[in-house]
């Protein structure tokens, strides 16, 4: 099982290039394929989870090059839960593409696979060069993703995102480039280490460096300031492109943690904690404005954009209150809201199909055909989504409650989250009762069904929200033990530096 | 050579940013190219300004430059040419499907439909 680690990067790729193939061939074997590498990912992404439950950090060597010197992917607690959840989000994103929205193009499973790629590879590589080589991968993947189907608000608002994201890509090097110049590595397990030493002329220097990477994962988690892509992108995306962007912006989120835990944490002295304090209250203003923007959306797509920015800048307060409840809190929240936002946009897409010309946008219009199912699973979304028990949203918000320390903390972050579910629900409320009651008579003949594999792809993902709540238990044990791990820098350092070891390379 | 070296990487920078926040799809494709060269030429210097040196290991224990900015320099090059000549096929169908390289032409269409 020592090869386990880079299998989640290994498989999607080889199941892109496969697609690649017979690009113009018929639908159904792309569709097999694509449905079979996606649950392969979901079992083998189980298999890391359960790898990693004995707390030891695990490192695979590509070529066998030790750390520091070699590139080498980590699997610890966090970077296992975070494959499991795109995995997870995938699969109900790619069951719902072969209802048909993967007609629409050529090679819908293939750039799909590679955007897979991408992300899991995010997640589990332990160098920061990597991370941009990554970044790039899923970066690519996406734009052309973010096109399929074509038509012209989806390329313009493609113009918009890689743009902004090239520009991003530029600083992401310069920051990296900052980084390396001052400590002389690229390892991140390394760079820890050699942050406590610094002569102080370098220590400017790396935390130019270290800033600018705020900058760089603020853009791609929706910090309040860089977040203004992010509805118009994701609105225009096709449903279950949306659905996998959902994790998108929760990489920035990862990238944020990983960096700021264990590179700048509570040892980098003078350096250490270095973005908490912005980050908590540049989360709490994406919050603000992620939940005006709720209430002002006039269109449904929006309306589930915005839900991710309040998603945001809810975990970004968590990060920002920088203690191990807050940190266990905010990864138990993760996951809920990353799952029931990707259901949220194959919901209303579903939706819009029923409605005819009014689509998305929350106006009176013609009835949607199958008022119960699709109802059923708005209630629930938006009851998951706002955090209302008994689902999965009260618990995660609640435990972020808690985390909070200190009359100002607290003050703060109860009155925000609190009145940020209540516009919520409010808002949710209000375009439910818009879209499902407040219709005019329907027309019975030309209007798509539901259908099976939709049905199933949206109750996967907002099912996920109850059976969260089910297990919130033995979650919570593992969102704990994740953030100790996280606390535990020096563990990290030794598992990947210290002792030179053979490790388990092939 | 430090100063002509910074100087240049900085003038490109700026003429890049520059560009990038220009109103039409074309400045904006050449600024971020611009942009990305700087980047380049920033990263190379990273492991430091070397004349005269092996460019690895020269086994004599000699100077030598450090290999790895020039790998790292390798890679952001491949990708920044695959994104500039995706941006440019991208900028191209805006022109074509809007009629129009300004940024914002597609905000202003959005806008009149809403309204209607």
């Amino acid at each position: 099982m020592q090869h386990l680690p880079i299998l989640p990067i290994l498989l999607p790729l080889f199941a892109g290039l496969l697609l690649l193939l017979n690009r113009d061939g018929a639908t159904r074997p792309r569709r097999i394929i694509s449905l079979i590498s996606t649950t392969l990912l979901v079992v083998i992404a189980i298999a890391l989870v359960i790898q990693v439950s004995d707390d030891e950090i695990r490192y695979y060597a590509l070529g066998d090059w030790q750390p520091p010197f070699g590139i080498i992917l980590v699997l610890d607690r966090l970077s296992a839960m975070m494959v499991l959840l795109t995995s997870v989000l995938a699969l109900g994103s790619v069951i719902y593409a072969c209802a048909g929205e993967d007609e629409k193009g050529t090679n819908y499973h293939g750039l799909f696979q590679l955007q897979l790629m991408g992300i899991n590879g995010a997640f589990l590589t332990g160098d920061l060069f990597n991370l941009f080589v990554f970044f790039e991968v899923l970066l690519i993947a996406s734009y052309a993703l973010l096109m399929h189907g074509g038509g012209k608000t989806r390329i313009h608002a493609s113009f918009h995102y890689v743009a902004l994201n090239l520009a991003n890509s530029a600083l992401f090097l310069l920051a990296v480039g900052t980084l390396y110049g001052a400590t002389g590595t690229l390892n991140m397990a390394d760079m820890a280490m050699r942050i406590d030493n610094l002569e102080p002329e370098q220590m400017e220097l790396v935390k130019v460096g270290a800033m600018l990477l705020l900058v760089v994962f603020g853009l791609k988690a929706a910090m309040l300031p860089l977040y203004f892509w992010l509805p118009r992108a994701y609105a225009a995306a096709p449903a279950p492109v949306a659905a996998l962007f959902a994790v998108m912006s929760k990489i920035g989120i990862y990238a944020i943690i990983r960096v700021y835990s264990l590179i700048f944490g509570d040892h980098a002295g003078p350096l250490g904690n270095l973005a908490q304090p912005w980050v908590w209250w540049l989360g709490l203003a994406t919050l603000v404005l992620g939940t005006v923007g709720v209430l002002a959306a006039r269109d449904l797509r929006a309306q589930v954009a915005y839900l991710i920015i309040l998603s945001v800048g809810t975990l970004l307060a968590g990060i920002g209150m920088n203690s191990l409840a807050a940190q266990s809190a905010l990864l138990y929240y993760l996951p809920h809201t990353t799952l029931l936002t990707g259901g949220l946009f194959l919901l209303v897409d579903s939706i819009a199909m029923q409605r005819g010309q009014a689509g998305a946008r929350i106006v009176r219009a013609r009835g949607v055909k199958e008022p119960v199912p699709l109802g059923l699973f708005f209630f629930i979304g938006a009851m998951g989504i706002a955090g209302m028990p008994p689902l999965s949203g009260a618990i995660g918000k609640m435990l972020l409650l808690q985390a909070a320390s200190g009359p100002t903390q607290q003050a703060l972050l109860w009155g925000v989250l609190l009145v940020s579910g209540l516009v919520a629900i409010v808002a949710m409320s209000r375009a439910g009762s818009t879209v499902f009651w407040r219709t005019t008579p329907r027309d019975e003949t030309a209007v798509t069904n539901l259908g099976l594999w939709r049905g199933i792809a949206i109750g996967l993902l907002i099912g996920a929200s109850p059976v969260l709540a089910l297990f919130a238990g033995p979650v919570t044990e593992y969102t704990r033990a994740t953030a100790e791990q996280l606390a535990n820098h020096d563990g990290y350092i030794r598992a990947i530096i210290a002792p030179q070891k053979t490790g388990e390379a092939p | 050579m430090e100063a002509l070296y910074a100087t240049i990487t900085g003038v490109l920078a700026a003429c890049g940013l520059f560009l990038a926040l220009r109103g039409r799809t074309f400045p904006v494709v050449v600024g971020l190219t611009l942009l990305s060269y700087a980047v380049n030429l920033f990263l190379f210097s990273t492991g430091g300004l070397n004349t005269d040196a092996a460019p690895v290991i020269d086994g004599h224990g000699g100077q030598y430059t450090d290999p790895l900015p020039q790998a790292l320099v390798l890679t952001a090059i491949v990708i920044g040419f695959a994104m500039t000549a995706f941006s440019v096929i991208l900028a191209i169908r805006v022109r074509g499907e809007l009629g129009s390289d300004d940024v914002h032409a597609g905000r202003a269409n959005e806008s009149r439909e809403n309204k209607s």
